[in-house]
């Protein structure tokens, strides 16, 4: 295949991954969230292949390897093994923004990414310029942006993993060369995330009955409030 | 080969303790051995760097080459395998009084253990994405150490904790890939380490280098706790159980800002860069905002988190201050982490003693437990830099290199929030130990302490890691050993090699 081709096909699958990360911020449910994340992860692995064909880079094709097992198939695992199953059924209404004022700010945080973007890529070698970088960030940004919107831990969750993904995006572009034992780390260490939080969600649940943690905010400076969390002993 | 050991044996105690044995002293014990075998290895380890050369593993495959430990590491390192000893000690007595189940300090012990692995691999590892997956490490094994307690706050601080974290870690990576990219940009061919990143800083593309260190300090700052990321941290550092809190404001806040000043030297090899602007920056705003945030907490961890938070900006601004400062800015993540762990142990004597953290709930605690009010008004001076203590002398080493720099701006606004922070914790201090208890209408009422039945006595244990870690914080007021002394100026040489 020319070179030019891939160029074009990777800047579709780039422009598939932009759209997923629109999706995450305004997917109201759980398991529709979860999806979108799975799509993501494989336009990621697919953009690593296309560049790795391009560059005839045993590492990138090493990288979309890793990124199709561990997130569209270990990660529904661990989370359907950790968390309580009814969350992913469960309608999320009370999101901190509605969806087209959310969806309007990250329309803007995409443009910034594209001027971010293309800021970093003057200084960088011709071979590395394309579309990942602007919609890495690009990704990044809305990742960090579903975070402060969303309440319950799912679509949280999610949006930590979707600015891992974003990062990587741009990762894959401008450091290729990056030993593939920190690429399997990196990946193990998304795995570990989903543990701990879907433990934590776990945990949260039992105790106070809702997995709506944007809501707690037991803890802040209230003058002479009576500190008595943790159990006398 | 020491280096491999003091990873591994944090690693073996993990396993050791999650076997179920009946005595419940077993987890806590084997914790206690290793981590002062730790200690015995890091002062080993120190010994053979401040000789000259860095160690590094000697070989030249997977994860091993990238092993590298030098003075300012051997520093970091130091501290971490003293605090992990003390708060191993004081959890022994602290945790045994909390009527736990079996598998819960089990479960406590092991996060204990891993949460120390982690910290020991950064200073150990000098491969930034490789430091980036280890720092991730600390946060995931800490988790479940802050939500220990498993009260509605407990948890509410864990998630807080782990979601700020990990969103700056997120942003962290970004900043490393492009870190390396900018290594390969500039054309060089030695291998991504914190060495390779400093000689190759000069030719890397200005405009990609800046905008990595700014990711990589605004992702790594969310951990450390700069002010505005630091909204967690008086969360996670006030519910988590008092040994933890040593380790977690203590050293773990210290040990991000590491991986931070790592990247201080690059940055001023590289032409024309800002590095020192943002950190005096950075530094001010989170030292300014933490001391006024000290004086309305009403709850005395969150009290030494703020302080904590305060800290972390002195030193920044030390660092920001130039090569003058930076003997100031090693010195003072010394005296801070031996002073703040010390707080937290004094801390959680005093929950212990009156089993609960309001400060307004607090009064006359000199007479319900002596030993836990006298560690108290210590550790309060300690921190807030009265002399003769450590943190007095880091402090004033830092403002006479500030005032020698002609920097009397900065130096100023420093020195104006270090004795508001004085005053802040002080004046909290000083009701809780000394005060009377006050009823509704405002009249003194007496408590009934002073009857001898109602004195508390601190486990065993707890007094041990209190004496323990009280020893340097008074000790280092007056004199500083050579060879610390050496190894202080080299790891200041460190963070401003040309």
């Amino acid at each position: 295949m020319t070179s030019q081709l891939l160029d074009n096909l990777n800047a579709l699958v780039t422009g598939l991954f932009l759209l997923t990360a629109f999706g995450i911020v305004a997917m109201r449910q759980a398991r529709g969230c979860l999806n979108l994340f799975i799509v993501q992860s494989l336009l990621l692995a697919a953009s690593a292949a296309l560049l790795g064909l391009r560059f005839q880079s045993a590492d990138l094709y090493g990288v979309a390897l890793v990124n199709v097992i561990s997130k569209p198939i270990i990660v529904p695992w661990l989370l359907r093994k950790t968390s309580p199953a009814e969350i992913y059924t469960r309608r999320e209404v009370d999101q901190a923004l509605n969806i087209p004022t959310a969806l309007l700010i990250a329309l803007g945080l995409a443009i910034l990414a594209h001027f971010l973007g293309a800021l970093l890529l003057n200084s960088v070698a011709p071979e590395f310029r394309g579309s990942n970088v602007p919609i890495g960030i690009a990704g990044l940004l809305l990742g960090a942006f579903t975070i402060t919107v969303r309440r319950e831990a799912v679509p949280l969750l999610i949006g930590l993993l979707a600015m891992e993904n974003g990062a990587f995006l741009c990762g894959i572009a401008v450091s290729r060369n990056l030993p593939m034992l920190v690429e399997l780390a990196i990946a193990t260490d998304g795995l570990i995330i989903v543990f701990i939080m879907g433990v934590l969600t776990r945990a949260v649940q039992k105790r106070i009955g809702t997995t709506a943690v944007g809501g707690l905010a037991a803890l802040k400076e209230t003058p002479d409030a009576t500190a008595g969390g943790e159990k006398a002993k | 080969m020491s280096i491999f050991v003091i990873l591994l044996l944090p690693l073996i105690a993990t396993a050791l303790v999650a076997i179920p044995f009946k005595r419940p002293a077993w987890a806590a014990g084997v914790t206690v051995l290793s981590s002062l075998a730790v200690l015995v290895i890091a002062v080993r380890i120190v010994r053979l760097v401040s000789a000259g050369a860095p160690i590094t593993s000697g070989l030249k495959s997977g994860v091993l080459k990238w092993i590298s430990v030098d003075s300012l590491s051997a520093l970091i390192l130091l501290l971490i395998a003293f605090i992990g000893t003390t708060a191993a000690i004081f959890s022994f007595g602290y945790m045994a009084h909390g009527n736990y189940k079996p598998w819960k300090l089990r479960l406590y012990y092991a996060n204990y253990n891993l949460f120390l692995f982690s910290m020991l691999a950064i200073p150990v590892l000098a491969e930034p994405t490789l430091v980036w997956i280890v720092v991730e490490l600390t946060t995931l094994a800490s988790a479940l150490l802050v939500s220990f307690e498993d009260t509605r706050e407990a948890l509410e601080a864990s998630w807080k904790y782990v979601v700020l974290s990990l969103m700056g870690a997120g942003v962290a990576l970004l900043g490393f890939l492009l870190l390396f990219a900018a290594m390969q940009a500039s054309g060089s061919k030695e291998a991504y380490t914190w060495g390779g990143l400093l000689n190759a800083a000069h030719s890397m593309p200005p405009v990609l280098l800046q905008f990595a260190f700014l990711l990589i300090l605004i992702g790594l700052g969310a951990k450390a706790g700069l002010v505005p990321m630091h909204t967690w941290l008086p969360d996670a550092h006030s519910q988590a159980p008092s040994p933890v809190c040593a380790l977690l404001s203590g050293i773990e806040t210290s040990v991000i800002l590491y991986v931070i000043l790592r990247l201080f030297p690059v940055m001023q090899a590289a032409p024309n860069s800002h590095a020192e602007t943002w950190a005096i920056v950075l530094g001010l705003i989170s030292a300014g905002t933490a001391a006024f945030l000290l004086m309305q907490v009403s709850d005395y961890k969150r009290m030494f988190a703020f302080s904590t938070i305060e800290h972390m900006g002195i030193i920044l601004t030390a660092v920001g201050l130039g090569a003058a400062a930076s003997y100031g800015a090693v010195w003072q993540i010394v005296s801070h982490s031996l002073t703040k762990s010390f707080c937290f142990f004094a801390a959680g004597a005093v929950l212990l003693s009156i089993g609960t953290r309001g400060i307004s709930s607090v009064r006359g605690l000199m007479r319900r437990s002596p030993v836990a009010g006298a560690a108290l008004v210590f550790g309060a001076l300690g921190i807030t830099g009265a002399p003769p203590l450590a943190v007095f002398l880091s402090e004033f080493s830092i403002f006479k290199a500030g005032l020698a720099q002609k920097q009397y701006v900065v130096t100023g606004l420093l020195s104006v929030f270090i004795v508001i922070a004085f005053f802040g914790i002080m004046m909290h201090v000083n009701r809780m130990v000394f005060g009377a208890r006050e009823s509704e209408s405002g009249e003194a009422h007496p408590d009934n302490y002073s009857v001898p039945g109602n004195r508390f006595h601190l486990p065993f244990s707890c007094r041990l890691a209190l004496v323990l870690a009280a020893v340097p914080v008074l000790v280092l007021g007056f004199y500083i050993p050579q060879p610390l002394q050496i190894l202080l100026s080299q790891a200041a040489a460190v963070l401003t090699a040309k």
